[in-house]
C-alpha cells in the first residue's frame, strides 16, 4: 500500500497530542508501518502546532511535504488555512470552525481573515466544517474537541467502527472513556 | 514485543536494555524525554543535575566506578560538557559510557543551529548517528559494548526529527546491569601533563582502530541499486532520500559519522557515476569525501541552512511535481507566547514601561522578548545575562546601572547564572539581577531542579535557599516580589536600580501550569466602564482581546492572575 499521511494541526494545547497517540497506535495495531511525528518545547506555548503521521507497507520520512497529505484535520480554522499547502488536490480537511487569535491580531497587528474556509473551498479544496467545540461540550468537556474530529475523519480510513471504539478504551484514562466515546460517535455520525 | 516510540523513548530503552547504571542530565528540547523515561525505571539511579558539565562528569565518575553511565544533553548543552568531554577522550572508561546529544536543525526550540559532530572529531570521540527509533534503540545497547571493547566514551548523535518521531521498535534481551570492579589506575585517569601525554598516542591509535571497524560494521550500510547515481546520507537525510530516490539510487548509509570510512567511501566512489553527499548542517562528510581526493557535489545542491525534508530532495534531482494550494488572504503568524497567568507578564511589564535595558536569558521568559512587552535587549545563552549586565555596566558606567538589568530563571540560575553573580559581587558593579523563580525548569516541559525542593522521581530533595546562596555569593541586597503585584514590582525595580551596590531580586511565583497551582475563577470586562484605553492590551496575555471596540476577556483561558485589573484605571475588570 501506498503511504497515506494525516496531518493534525491546531494550537497549543488543544490535545493533538492525544488525537496522534490514538491514530498511531491504532494503525501500528492493524499492521501497518507508522511515524508520527510532532515537535515540542517552543511551539507549545500557545503558538501552532503539527503532527504528522503517515502509514503505509513501508513509511520511510516522518513529515509532511507540500502536496502530500491525504487529509489535514485542524482544530481550528486559521491553522486549517495555514497549512492548506500541504493538502493533495483530491484531499480533504476536516476542520473545527473555532476561532482563536493569535497574539499578531489581538495586538492589532494583523487581521483574522473574514471568511477563510470559503476561500479555501472556492479554490477547489474539499473542506468539511463542524462546530466541534459545541459538540465536544454536549459529549461532556470541551477538551474532547480532538476526538469529535477524529470521529469525523474515521470514515476516511479503512478501518472499522468498533476498532477505534478499543482504540479509545484502550488510550485514554479509564475516567474519560465514556466521554470520549460518546465525542466519538457525535463526530462520526455528524 | 513492539512498541510505537519516540526516538528518545527508544534511546532510553536501549540505554536500559544495554545495562545503564547512572544517568544524569540536564534537561533541553530536544533530548529532554530520554532522562525522564529512564526516571521510570527503578534498577537506575537517574537525576536531573544542575548543568551539562556536572551530568557529564557525574557519568564519568559512574563509568570509573564500572557502572554503564550515560548524559543527555541538547546540541548547546555540549559546549557546557565539552571540558570534561575532551579529556575523557584520553582516560577512557571502565564501565561503558554513552553521551546523548541532540541537535536541533531548523532551530525549533534552540537558539542557534551547531553541528555536534564537530565535537566527535575534535574530541577523537565515536559517534553514532540512528535514522529511526529502531535504531536508536539498536544503536543506544550496543553503544556500552563500543565504548567498552575501545575504552571510549560513545556520542549518541539526535536531532529534532530522529528524538520526537514515533516509529516502531522491536525490543531484543535486555543485559543485566553489572558493576566492574574499579581498581586505581593514576596513569589512565589522572590527567595530569606526565600521564596525559602518554595518552594521547593511546587516542591516535584508537581512532585508527576505530576507523578499521566503520570500514565493516553495522552502522554503515550500502544499497547498490544503480550504478548512475550514489547518494552518502546519514541520520534524518536517509529517511527523506529514501521516500524519494526508494531503490533508483545506491546508497551509502552512515550511521558512525565519527570516524569516517575510507575503503568503503572509495568502494562505493568507484562503482557510481555521479557521487552525492545528502548530509543537514555542516559539510562533514563531504569534507572527508573530499580529502579522498573524491569528486562528490554536496552543499552546493543541500543548504548547510535549516532542516531537509523529502521535497528538498525531489527538487535537487527535478522530480518535484507536487503542488499545494493555499488561500488569499493573508495567514497571520501564530507564535508561541507566554501563558495566561505567566508569572513572569507583571515582571516584564514593568520592566518594559519604566524602559529599562533588559539582558535576558534561556527559558520561557525569552518570550518577554515578543510584542507587546518588547522587553528584552538580549539573549545569547545558558547565564549570560548576568555575566552580560555585569560588561555592559562596566563598559557604561552609572547611567547603564540605573537603568539595566539581567533576568534569569531559577534554573538557569542553578545551571550558570551563580558564577555571573559571583563576577558581580566581585568585580563590584551596581547590577541589578532579577531571578524569575516560577520553581521549575518550564520551557522543557515541567523538570525539576536544586531549587524547587523535589528531585526527578518527585521525591522531596534539599532545596537551595536563593535568599541565602545570593547573599554568600556576596550580595547584601536581596528581596523578593511577586510578580502578580505591578506597584511591588515597580516599588523594587526603581529602589534596586537607585541603590549604589549590586542587588538581587527575587520574583517568585509558581509557574501557573504547575498542578498544585490553584487557578482563580475567570475575570470579566465591565462593557459599560470599559472606555476602549487598551492599557490592558499592552500585557500581551492571550486571554484578552478587543471585540467590538471593548476589551474582552476569554473566561477559558483566563485563570484571575489579576494582573490586568491593577492596570485599569476605571475598574472595569471584575
Amino acid at each position: 500500500m501506498e503511504t497515506k499521511s494525516i496531518m493534525i494541526v491546531g494550537v497549543g494545547g488543544q490535545g493533538s497530542l492525544l488525537a496522534s497517540k490514538l491514530l498511531g497506535r491504532l494503525l501500528m495495531d492493524e499492521g501497518y508501518d507508522v511515524k508520527v511525528s510532532e515537535v515540542h518545547g517552543m511551539s507549545q506555548r500557545g503558538g501552532s502546532v503539527v503532527t504528522y503521521v503517515r502509514f503505509g507497507d513501508k513509511v520511510y520520512s516522518p513529515i509532511i511535504t507540500e502536496g502530500e497529505a491525504d487529509i489535514i484535520i485542524s482544530f481550528e480554522k486559521l491553522e486549517a488555512a495555514r497549512y492548506a499547502k500541504f493538502l493533495k488536490n483530491d484531499g480533504l480537511i476536516v476542520v473545527n470552525t473555532q476561532q482563536i487569535d493569535p497574539m499578531p491580531v489581538i495586538i492589532g497587528a494583523a487581521t483574522y481573515p473574514e471568511d477563510v474556509l470559503s476561500e479555501l473551498t472556492d479554490k477547489g479544496l474539499n473542506v468539511e466544517a463542524m462546530d466541534a467545540l459545541s459538540l465536544a461540550i454536549e459529549a461532556g468537556s470541551p477538551k474532547a474537541v480532538n476526538i469529535v474530529l477524529m470521529g469525523r475523519a474515521a470514515k476516511q480510513f479503512d478501518i472499522p467502527y468498533e476498532r477505534w471504539i478499543n482504540a479509545i478504551e484502550n488510550t485514554v484514562a479509564e475516567r474519560f472513556v465514556e466521554m470520549n466515546k460518546k465525542a466519538f460517535d457525535l463526530g462520526y455520525n455528524f | 514485543m513492539k512498541k510505537l516510540l519516540i526516538g528518545n523513548q527508544a534511546v532510553a530503552c536501549g540505554l536500559h536494555d544495554g545495562g545503564l547504571g547512572v544517568v544524569s542530565s540536564y534537561p533541553g528540547t530536544p533530548s529532554t524525554e530520554i532522562t525522564e523515561f529512564l526516571s521510570k525505571y527503578d534498577d537506575i539511579h537517574s537525576e536531573w543535575a544542575p548543568n551539562e558539565k556536572v551530568a557529564c562528569e557525574v557519568a564519568f565518575g559512574a563509568s570509573l566506578a564500572g557502572a554503564r553511565s550515560s548524559c543527555a544533553m541538547k546540541h548547546v548543552g555540549l559546549n557546557v560538557a565539552a571540558d570534561p568531554l575532551f579529556t575523557l577522550s584520553y582516560t577512557g572508561v571502565n564501565g561503558g559510557m554513552v553521551i546523548c546529544v541532540a541537535d536541533d536543525p531548523a532551530k525549533h526550540s534552540s537558539q542557534n543551529e551547531q553541528d555536534s559532530r564537530h565535537y566527535a572529531i575534535a574530541s577523537k570521540v565515536p559517534m553514532l548517528e540512528p535514522a529511526d527509533s529502531q535504531e536508536a534503540y539498536t544503536f543506544a545497547k550496543s553503544a556500552f559494548e563500543l565504548s567498552e571493547k575501545y575504552d571510549t566514551p560513545v556520542i549518541l548523535r539526535m536531532c529534532t526529527r530522529i528524538a520526537h518521531s514515533q516509529s516502531i521498535v522491536e525490543f531484543s534481551e535486555k543485559q543485566e546491569a553489572v558493576l566492574k570492579n574499579y581498581e586505581k589506575n593514576p596513569q589512565k585517569y589522572i590527567m595530569m601533563p606526565g600521564n596525559a601525554i602518554k595518552r594521547h598516542p593511546f587516542v591516535e591509535e584508537r581512532t585508527a582502530k576505530l576507523t578499521e571497524l566503520a570500514e565493516d560494521c553495522m552502522y554503515n550500510t550500502v544499497e547498490y541499486n544503480s550504478d548512475e547515481i550514489g547518494i552518502i546520507t546519514s541520520g534524518c537525510s536517509y529517511l527523506y532520500v529514501k521516500e524519494v530516490m526508494g531503490d533508483s539510487a545506491s546508497i551509502l548509509k552512515i550511521g558512525m559519522p565519527n570516524p569516517l570510512p575510507v575503503q568503503l567511501i572509495k568502494d562505493f566512489a568507484s562503482k557510481v557515476k555521479k557521487l552525492y553527499v545528502i548530509e543537514e548542517l555542516d559539510p562533514i562528510i563531504e569534507n572527508h569525501v573530499k580529502s579522498l581526493g573524491i569528486e562528490v557535489v554536496g552543499k552546493e545542491k543541500f543548504s548547510i541552512l535549516g532542516e531537509f525534508s523529502q521535497q528538498t530532495i525531489a527538487k535537487a534531482f527535478d522530480m518535484d511535481n507536487k503542488v499545494g494550494v493555499t488561500a488569499d488572504s493573508e495567514i497571520p503568524m501564530r507564535p508561541p507566547m507566554m501563558c495566561a497567568g505567566c508569572p513572569h507578564r507583571g515582571m516584564f511589564y514593568t520592566l518594559s514601561k519604566n524602559k529599562i535595558t533588559v539582558h535576558g536569558d534561556i527559558g520561557c521568559y525569552t518570550l518577554g522578548a515578543v510584542a507587546p512587552l518588547n522587553a528584552l535587549d538580549s539573549t545569547l545563552c545558558m547565564g549570560a545575562s548576568i555575566s552580560g549586565l555585569h560588561g555592559y555596566n562596566a563598559a557604561r558606567g552609572e547611567e547603564a546601572e540605573k537603568k539595566s538589568v539581567a533576568v534569569i530563571g531559577d534554573s538557569t540560575f542553578m545551571h550558570s547564572g551563580m558564577t555571573g553573580l559571583v563576577n558581580v559581587a566581585y568585580n563590584a558593579t551596581n547590577s541589578t539581577v532579577i531571578i524569575l523563580d516560577n520553581s521549575i525548569t518550564g520551557m522543557t516541559g515541567h523538570q525539576q531542579n536544586p531549587t524547587t525542593g523535589y528531585n526527578i522521581k518527585g521525591d522531596p530533595a534539599a532545596k537551595v535557599d536563593l535568599e541565602a546562596l545570593c547573599k554568600a555569593l556576596g550580595i547584601n541586597r536581596v528581596r523578593v516580589v511577586d510578580p502578580y503585584d505591578l506597584k511591588a514590582c515597580e516599588t523594587a525595580v526603581k529602589e534596586e536600580l537607585a541603590v549604589e551596590e549590586p542587588s538581587v531580586i527575587i520574583s517568585r511565583r509558581p509557574c501557573v501550569l504547575l498542578k498544585s497551582v490553584k487557578l482563580q475563577p475567570s475575570l470579566n470586562v465591565d462593557a459599560d466602564k470599559c472606555k476602549s484605553c487598551k492599557r490592558c492590551m499592552g500585557l500581551g496575555c492571550p486571554a484578552i482581546s478587543m471585540k467590538d471596540g471593548k476589551a474582552k476577556i476569554d473566561n477559558t483561558l483566563c485563570v484571575g492572575c489579576g494582573v490586568c485589573k491593577q492596570l485599569c484605571a476605571f475598574d472595569a475588570i471584575v
